[in-house]
């Protein structure tokens, strides 16, 4: 008897949520009958049947939330003992094939540590909010106080978001200032950063920052050099927005982190928040700045959730890096997604008696070094982590500012975990090895203790 | 609607209808364009200070004092005057490299233009944007942008500004028929013509890509105005060098775009004296051809011939404007010459504004 599975319906989906059931237990299935619809981490989908005869069973009640991926949900047949509606959701069996989801995005989950945040006063309240909810809720509360910003990029509005960014956003602020555009980054790109000339505020969302490459003339040509070459006249308040870096199993063309090519170019800022506290207060301040902002996201950490502190106007200045983890032994540097991996092994670490100090760059330009050289100073070790190309790197502009600021205070030459220097491949094995790992981080940290 | 003259006519051309070896429509001939004698004196005074403007910029350039790329307008100037004439207070101009010409006609000084030529702190910006990169938020001026066809959507994002904003200001965007092979043009077409923004695309059709011919690199070179059908945009060809033209057809393109009717193109059928630069070899163009348009299309000589003819203006007049453009010009190349070079610190200022 035919099992439907819960199906994956994106590539960084791991669960999702059973949110209708369109059949009844008894009805005659067809195949190509919509049974069911799930919502996933990007959109509402449907499930379409592939087998026929009476639906048997249904063994995850509507309703159900973080069903994993591959777990049996109904049973297509002839039962001979079929049951009704499961009364309650039933623990989610892992199936083998999930596990090879996750395996082909080797991300290393860790449980945010909990340190106290030295901007975030003590006894401040929290709400967890996953990274998604964050963005969302610093575009709409900005939007909310100025009515010179506006959201512009293509399935913004009416399909709400390809990642489900801007969800509900259209509802809320219309089409004026919701603005779905054509699939023209090069032109949409440089008609916002005309409007920016002209004093409005426009966020601009790339679906991936892979295709504002076709946009890049417009976004440092126009956008980063103009003040400059006005003599200071023509600033340009923009925010250049979406998910950048390696996803899951997309390749090499939708898996570039562009970190370090923006972060080249005097005129624009860069910043690269990891929890959503910091996605949240970032994205507030990157709104807010006169001078254009890129801001680079990550879709596997898009549903992760965190504390965000409850107060009125959360704002993270832009350029202050965070020791997210405090201690003596060795610093680990890094940002974004590259934290996974900087905790992880601090964890591992933690557990052979080495105490290891990570610092959340937040901000890649301009780079808060003196917050990396205090540390450094107190260690005297430094691993710099990152997930984008080893090569002309963030972590290379770390290695040389460390040794610059702090050549007296290391016991060891600066070590560097990131990105294999290849094309990203589509094999999860490949791909495994082409992104960088807690095991590397761990062994990076130890070459330089000489253990 | 196009408004056909002998030069447009070009011999041996589809479509042509003009009169050949004719100097041009008479004022009748066109709507609207019967200028008055204060506005026919305007365009020769505004033309005039383009004219001598960029001949003292070449021949500072030619002394060493003037560096790297320098695009003079000389030829074209009947196109953003005519242009001008047709603005309201708040339309915005951007236009490519060659722009001294649209910063004289929106109203900048001369002198802090000039200055910006020789790269003194004087300058328009402070000696830091040089020839091709000069902008006034005053003017209404947008630059200025040294990547050919790139303010094409900037132009369209002003006219988005507008649209948001609600206000009836119109983004007066130039380009030439090199910027016209340009993808991100294309892609501008088709969110101006959806989103209806008043943006006139004003193409300067001078007929050389820098060396190359429009007949050489592009296809259906004799009506590029023609390529906004595709997207619903109406287009207009016009005798660039005939300013009355000019405005006659920017008085509807205006019109258009301040309705809320969405963009419009302008085709300036228009030619440049001088080379793409100033260091042009000039190879490949016949210097009958240029001399052919100097004596028989000249957009300055054409309004002075009027002015005259119409006893609108006396020889002496015209010699009293000439005396004081000379005037304006000696100033301007005068302070861009004697203004020191900009200090030091400089280099450190304008990278970012101060959050």
């Amino acid at each position: 008897m035919p099992t439907i599975l819960m199906p994956a319906l994106s590539p960084t989906m791991e669960e999702g949520k059973l949110s209708k059931w369109l059949k009844n237990v008894g009805d005659a299935v067809k195949p190509g009958d919509v049974i069911a619809e799930i919502e996933t981490d990007k959109a509402t989908m449907e499930v379409e049947a592939v087998d026929e005869g009476p639906l048997s069973e249904i063994l995850i009640a509507a309703g159900t939330e973080n069903v994993k991926v591959n777990t049996p949900i109904a049973v297509i047949g002839e039962a001979s003992a079929a049951k009704g509606p499961a009364a309650a959701a039933p623990e989610p069996v892992a199936a083998p094939v999930a596990a090879a989801v996750t395996d082909a995005a080797p991300i290393i989950v860790a449980t945010p540590v909990a340190v106290a945040d030295p901007d975030i006063p003590a006894g401040t309240e929290m709400v967890t909010m996953t990274v998604r909810e964050a963005i969302r809720a610093a575009m709409s509360e900005e939007m909310r106080s100025d009515p010179d910003v506006f959201l512009i990029g293509e399935e913004v509005g009416q399909y709400q978001g390809a990642y489900k960014i801007s969800q509900g956003m259209l509802d809320e602020f219309g089409d004026k200032r919701i603005i779905d555009t054509p699939i023209t980054e090069h032109g949409f790109t440089g008609i916002a950063v005309g409007a920016a000339f002209a004093g409005l505020k426009p966020i601009v969302e790339f679906m991936t920052f892979n295709f504002a490459m076709q946009a890049i003339d417009q976004i440092i040509n126009s956008a980063a050099k103009t003040l400059y070459m006005s003599g200071g006249q023509m600033g340009c308040s923009i925010v250049f927005r979406g998910p950048n870096g390696a996803a899951a199993r997309v390749a090499a063309q939708h898996s570039q982190d562009y970190a370090a090519w923006y972060s080249q170019i005097p005129g624009l800022k860069v910043v690269m928040p990891y929890t959503a506290a910091d996605a949240k207060g970032l994205m507030k301040a990157a709104i807010r700045d006169p001078n254009p902002v890129v801001f680079l996201e990550n879709e596997i950490l898009y549903g992760k959730s965190f504390d965000v502190p409850k107060v009125d106007d959360w704002i993270v200045p832009i350029g202050k890096a965070r020791v997210a983890r405090p201690g003596v032994d060795c610093t680990i540097v890094s940002f974004g997604i590259g934290m996974t991996y900087a905790h992880a092994a601090a964890d591992k670490l933690a557990a052979e008696g080495i105490d290891c100090e990570i610092i959340d760059l937040r901000t890649i330009r301009p780079m808060d070094i003196g917050t990396v050289v205090e540390s450094v100073k107190k260690t005297n070790r430094c691993v710099c982590v990152e997930e984008g190309f080893p090569r002309f790197s963030v972590t290379s502009e770390l290695a040389a500012e460390i040794m610059t600021h702090a050549f007296d205070y290391l016991d060891a030459p600066v070590a560097r975990v990131a990105g294999k220097d290849v094309p990203m491949p589509y094999a999860s094995n490949l791909e495994k090895l082409a992104l960088p790992s807690a095991d590397e981080v761990v062994a990076a940290v130890k070459g330089v203790l000489y253990v | 609607m196009a408004v056909k003259s002998a030069y447009l006519a070009r011999k041996g051309e589809k479509g042509s209808k003009g009169e050949k070896g004719g100097k041009g429509p008479k004022a009748t001939d066109l709507k609207n364009s019967g200028f008055s004698a204060e506005e026919e004196i305007n365009a020769y005074r505004d033309m005039l200070l383009i004219r001598r403007f960029e001949e003292k910029a070449g021949q500072l350039y030619g002394m060493g004092l003037i560096g790297g790329f320098c695009h003079l307008y000389i030829g074209q100037e009947a196109v953003v005057v005519g242009m001008q004439m047709a603005a309201q207070e708040g339309d915005q101009v951007i236009t490519s490299y060659r722009d001294h010409g649209h910063m004289l006609a929106c109203g900048m000084d001369p002198a802090g233009v000039m200055a910006e030529l020789t790269g003194r702190r004087g300058g328009i910006s402070k000696g830091k944007g040089g020839s091709m990169h000069m902008f006034s938020r005053e003017k209404h001026f947008y630059g200025g942008h040294g990547i050919v066809g790139a303010q094409v959507p900037l132009g369209a994002g002003l006219a988005f500004a507008n649209r948001y904003r609600g206000n009836t200001n119109v983004s007066m965007t130039y380009y030439g028929d090199g910027a016209a092979n340009q993808g991100q043009v294309y892609e501008t077409f088709n969110m101006a013509s959806i989103w209806k923004l008043p943006c006139i695309f004003v193409i300067e059709n001078n007929r050389y890509a820098m060396g190359t011919a429009a007949t050489r690199s592009t296809a259906v070179a004799e009506e590029l105005g023609k390529r906004g059908e595709a997207f619903g945009i109406p287009a207009e060809q016009v005798d660039g060098m005939d300013v009355r033209a000019v405005k006659d057809a920017a008085d509807r393109a205006t019109e258009h775009c301040r309705s809320g009717e969405g963009p419009y193109i302008l085709e300036m059928m228009t030619y440049r004296y001088r080379g793409h630069s100033m260091s042009d070899p000039a190879k490949y163009r016949s210097k009958e051809e240029v001399q052919k348009m100097r004596e028989e299309h000249d957009p300055i000589e054409q309004v002075k011939a009027r002015l005259l003819k119409s006893n609108r203006a006396s020889e002496d007049d015209l010699k009293k404007i000439d005396g004081e453009i000379r005037d304006v010009v000696t100033r301007a190349a005068d302070f861009a010459t004697n203004d020191p070079l900009p200090d030091a610190s400089e280099l450190w200022t304008d990278i970012y504004v101060n959050a």
